[in-house]
């Protein structure tokens, strides 16, 4: 993989980008691949964009190695309505799967920040359920200028 | 492994109700598995797969991690805090090893 980094930066933006960039594994992180994660995770259930769930990221992270990422989903958090887990997906990287939070009624708020690595320029995607069954989603473009995962 | 410790910023003490925020990090280089070593050979994959959150014993906030998450772990998360007590938090490493911490809170 010689590619320079403008030659990289050029590839991640074309449609055939997880072809050119040669990662060994590149096969299985495809927006496909998270699609099939997400409906094994919501059990067949249509997940709503809404308000409900909101994925924080920056628009722009320089360094793909760090990239700030928060979670906060509306809701009350009492013992038979909270958010039982949050799992996070980043459609581009070799492995899309990123983080899986588990929340109880004694978190008091189904909110929580990481830093994660992204590969390139890329979706990420957030899908909540709570203990109702609920399932939501938000995702969110973060344009990448240096990958992270050590491509 | 050289050196890991587990960092964590929990308040002294909080009102009965109070919905806390707790930090933490641990310094752990999160090795992928993806990345080349100087020889051209991978360098083996070192995670912290799992995190977990208790609070005098009753389960709070846990997380499992992919490589995707960057080196030193940064997790931060809230908790309801309804008496005093103390939160237990552990690190899962790959190699099965457990890095563990506790802090104590008091109610006002």
């Amino acid at each position: 993989m010689n590619l320079t980094r403008r030659q990289m930066l050029c590839a991640s933006v074309g449609a055939a980008a997880a072809g050119v960039f040669g990662f060994s594994l590149s096969a299985s992180a495809t927006p496909e691949a998270t699609a099939e994660s997400i409906k094994n995770f919501a059990g067949g259930k249509e997940p709503a964009m809404g308000s409900d769930l909101t994925l924080t990221t920056p628009e722009i992270a320089e360094n793909g190695n760090t990239v700030p990422i928060e979670v906060s989903v509306a809701s009350p958090m009492t013992d038979d309505d909270y958010v039982e887990s949050v799992v996070i997906f980043a459609e581009g990287n070799p492995n899309p799967d990123v983080a899986v939070f588990h929340f109880t009624p004694m978190s008091g708020a189904a909110e929580a920040k990481t830093r994660m690595r992204l590969a390139k320029t890329q979706n990420v995607v957030a899908v909540a359920k709570t203990s109702k069954g609920q399932v939501f989603m938000d995702k969110k473009e973060v344009k990448v200028t240096i990958g992270g995962c050590g491509g | 492994m050289d050196n890991i410790k587990p960092r964590v910023k929990v308040p002294k003490s909080a009102s009965a109700g109070e919905v806390i925020t707790i930090k933490t990090l641990i310094n752990h280089p999160m090795e992928s598995g993806l990345r080349k070593g100087k020889d051209g050979n991978l360098i083996p994959r070192q995670i912290i797969n799992k995190f977990t959150c208790e609070f005098n014993g009753k389960p709070v906030f846990s997380c499992e991690l992919e490589p995707a998450i960057s080196a030193n772990p940064y997790i931060e998360f809230s908790a309801k805090v309804n008496e005093a007590g103390t939160f237990k938090f552990s690190w899962l490493d790959d190699d099965g090893s457990v890095y563990e911490t506790e802090n104590k809170i008091a109610i006002k």
